[in-house]
């Protein structure tokens, strides 16, 4: 069972007054990994909604050290923070328990321009924690395509709608052979604070995506945020597992998909609450459309679900 | 000053002693020729124990910059070092290391740019860089290359702002020739340990380099502008201590030859700066009153010292080794005049482009040029 909502420590490292709109996502994940890492931390950031919303300089939303780095960077400069820190301490010049290197970063930060430094540091096993808050588009910038965004999904760069599926960013981390990996979503807070405090205590690189609906960019009411990560996790449009040394586990209630002893609720629904669905589901192919949408979603699963079955 | 050894070693492999000595603690490296042999050396140095650093083997320079720059806010002494279009990939980082006024240092193993592809020396990859706020030196020999990296060291770390020390593909980087290494203890007493000012601490949450408005933006740029100009005295007392410790001189932000009466001055820099020296003898051979001034620094470009050296009335023939597209001729001609102008009109500015791709720049043929040049 995943801890639970009401036992989550006090502290609190993203602080009131910051400038994230109202239920941002983003702000409501940093919130529950703050409170897993503590105070005892290094952030990154590579331009995003998070920079944004942190306050302009000298103002500081965040409770820690925080830079910002170059668009395609976060991989590397986190690589770079964690070498020195280590060395520092080794030849004496640092004492005490060495702080959490993490970066924070949106899906264009990690799936486009942020890959290739990325999975540098995966491949070399470095000492981080890679967040990818995961709103599906550029929304800092205006709500454009990304890796991310999935097949239907209107944006400003694509105006009939996406054509193309997202890649699956986790599995291509897990492929990477690192010690974890896991996706959250903040409708389960306890399951993502759960998650962070595991990696937090594995050496090597961790990968964690936190999936963060956008009410601006998907087009649904700003109260529903929370909602509406729940709907995409009980369609199976988004999945809860993790990866320990490459074996998955599923989490509650994606296991229940997984496992067959529950049925995904029909994506319909969830496409339906959103403004960047439902212009393409009033079109006259809206019916091919959504079953291209629910394909993608019942392919992940089969895939996931066989992955899952490599334990060795 | 201690006994110094002398061996006989290539400009790449000194670059690596000298990063060695400096004990640097962060080193992101990236292979590309002809800058390869410096990140290879200095990968098996960290393996073997003999530099407790760590190396990181990114997947690209742009990487390679931006594990520098972070490991360098982290409180690390860092140092990269690339050639041609990995210069050019960093470019965005090599921004974010000046702006964010980290004492990173880089070797640029100095090799002309890609379209089409060659794989030996000129100097535009750096000259793309002018504008990115770093220091930059041109060494002619891997004695100087070698001094000149832990006198980039102490500049950077004195100033905060990030040096790039250049050298010649091949000419330089893979040449032996002889080399004196000072004693660690007199490096150690030139060179202290690098202690930041602000390092990215939880004890300290702030933020770095995020987002200003412009009156915050505007005198982090002036700053930096003044400070890249006001490092030129920190240049000049680098250069007289390590010659104060080690007894070994390069000149500080210029090197002169024969300089005094001459009436032709051979301008020119990097490795040129050496082979040039003996042109000048073939020309005073000639009954030609030449002289060679060698800019070690070339940004900030030493315009004081250089309006003070020309002799009166010189014709200065600028030799440069890249293109100063969209104007006639080079990029180091055009940096002269600028200087010159108002300040020394009596000196006459000629140029000319050579070198380039890796032609090779022999004595004979830089004098022939010069002569050439006197007749236009």
């Amino acid at each position: 069972m995943a801890t639970s909502i009401k036992k989550l420590p006090d502290i609190e490292q993203v602080l009131s007054g910051n400038g994230a709109c109202g239920g941002c996502p983003a702000t409501m994940g940093l919130r529950i990994v703050g409170k897993a890492l503590g105070s005892n931390a290094i952030m990154l950031l590579t331009p995003s909604c998070s920079v944004a919303s942190m306050g302009m300089t000298p103002r500081l939303g965040y409770n820690w050290p925080c830079i910002n780095i170059t668009f395609a960077s976060a991989g590397s400069s986190a690589s770079g923070i964690t070498h020195a820190l280590e060395v520092m301490q080794e030849k004496g010049r640092l004492h005490g328990e060495l702080p959490t290197v993490f970066a924070w970063v949106g899906d264009g930060g990690t799936y486009d321009i942020g890959f290739q430094a990325l999975s540098g540091a995966a491949e070399r096993n470095d000492n981080i924690i890679f967040f990818c808050y995961n709103n599906e588009a550029y929304s800092n910038t205006g709500v454009q395509r990304s890796g991310a965004t999935p097949r239907g999904s209107f944006t400003t760069t694509t105006p009939t709608g996406k054509r193309q599926p997202k890649k699956n960013m986790a599995l291509l981390m897990l492929e990477h052979n690192i010690p974890y990996v896991a996706t959250a979503t903040v409708a389960y807070p306890g399951d993502l604070y759960d998650k962070v405090v595991k990696a937090k205590n594995i050496p090597g690189m961790k990968y964690i995506e936190i999936q963060a609906p956008c009410y601006l960019g998907w087009q649904f009411d700003m109260p529903e945020t929370v909602q509406m990560s729940r709907m995409a996790v009980r369609s199976g449009a988004w999945l809860l597992w993790e990866a320990e040394n490459g074996k998955i586990s599923f989490n509650n209630p994606s296991s229940l998909i997984i496992s067959g002893k529950k049925d995904a609720a029909p994506v319909d629904e969830y496409l339906m609450k959103q403004g960047r669905f439902n212009r393409l589901l009033k079109g006259p192919d809206a019916e091919s459309r959504i079953a291209e949408i629910q394909g993608d979603i019942d392919r992940e699963i089969a895939f996931i679900r066989e992955r899952a079955k490599i334990t060795i | 000053m201690k006994t110094a050894q002398v061996i006989m070693d290539t400009g790449a492999h000194a670059a690596a002693l000298a990063v060695k000595s400096a004990r640097v603690d962060v080193v992101p490296g990236y292979p590309i020729t002809p800058q390869t042999s410096i990140m290879e050396a200095l990968a098996a140095m960290v393996e073997n124990g003999e530099l407790h650093a760590r190396f990181i083997p990114v997947e690209g320079e742009h990487s390679s910059m931006a594990a520098a720059v972070a490991a360098s806010a982290a409180g690390a002494r860092v140092f990269t070092a690339t050639s041609a279009n990995g210069l050019l990939y960093m470019h965005e980082v090599l921004h974010m290391a000046s702006g964010g006024r980290l004492p990173v240092v880089m070797c640029n193993v100095n090799r002309g740019i890609f379209a089409p592809w060659t794989l030996w020396a000129d100097h535009q990859d750096s000259m793309a860089q002018r504008d990115t706020g770093w220091i930059q030196y041109h060494c002619s020999s891997n004695q100087e290359v070698f001094n000149t990296i832990l006198q980039a060291f102490r500049v950077a770390e004195q100033i905060n702002i990030p040096v790039m020390v250049n050298f010649d593909g091949f000419a330089i980087s893979h040449c032996l020739m002889p080399l004196t290494l000072p004693s660690q203890e007199d490096i150690d007493r030139f060179l202290p340990p690098y202690e930041p000012e602000w390092r990215l601490d939880p004890a300290h949450p702030s933020s770095f380099s995020n987002v200003t408005n412009a009156p915050e933006y505007a005198p982090f740029r002036q700053m930096l502008s003044d400070d890249i100009m006001a490092s030129i005295p920190l240049v000049k007392q680098a250069a007289q201590e390590y010659k104060d410790i080690t007894g070994m001189w390069d000149g500080d932000t210029i090197d002169t030859y024969r300089l005094e009466d001459a009436e032709v001055v051979a301008f020119a820099i990097n490795s040129m700066g050496a082979e040039l020296r003996l042109s000048i003898d073939i020309l005073r051979q000639q009954g030609i009153k030449a002289g060679l001034l060698r800019p070690r620094l070339y940004l900030p470009f030493p315009a004081e010292d250089i309006i003070t050296a020309l002799p009166q009335n010189a014709q200065v023939m600028v030799l440069d080794r890249n293109y100063n597209f969209g104007h006639p001729g080079g990029i180091l001609a055009s940096e002269l005049k600028s200087v010159l102008f108002g300040r020394r009109n009596d000196i006459t500015v000629k140029n000319r482009v050579m070198g380039i791709g890796g032609i090779d720049l022999t004595r004979q043929f830089m004098a022939a040029e010069i002569r050439a040049m006197m007749d236009e």
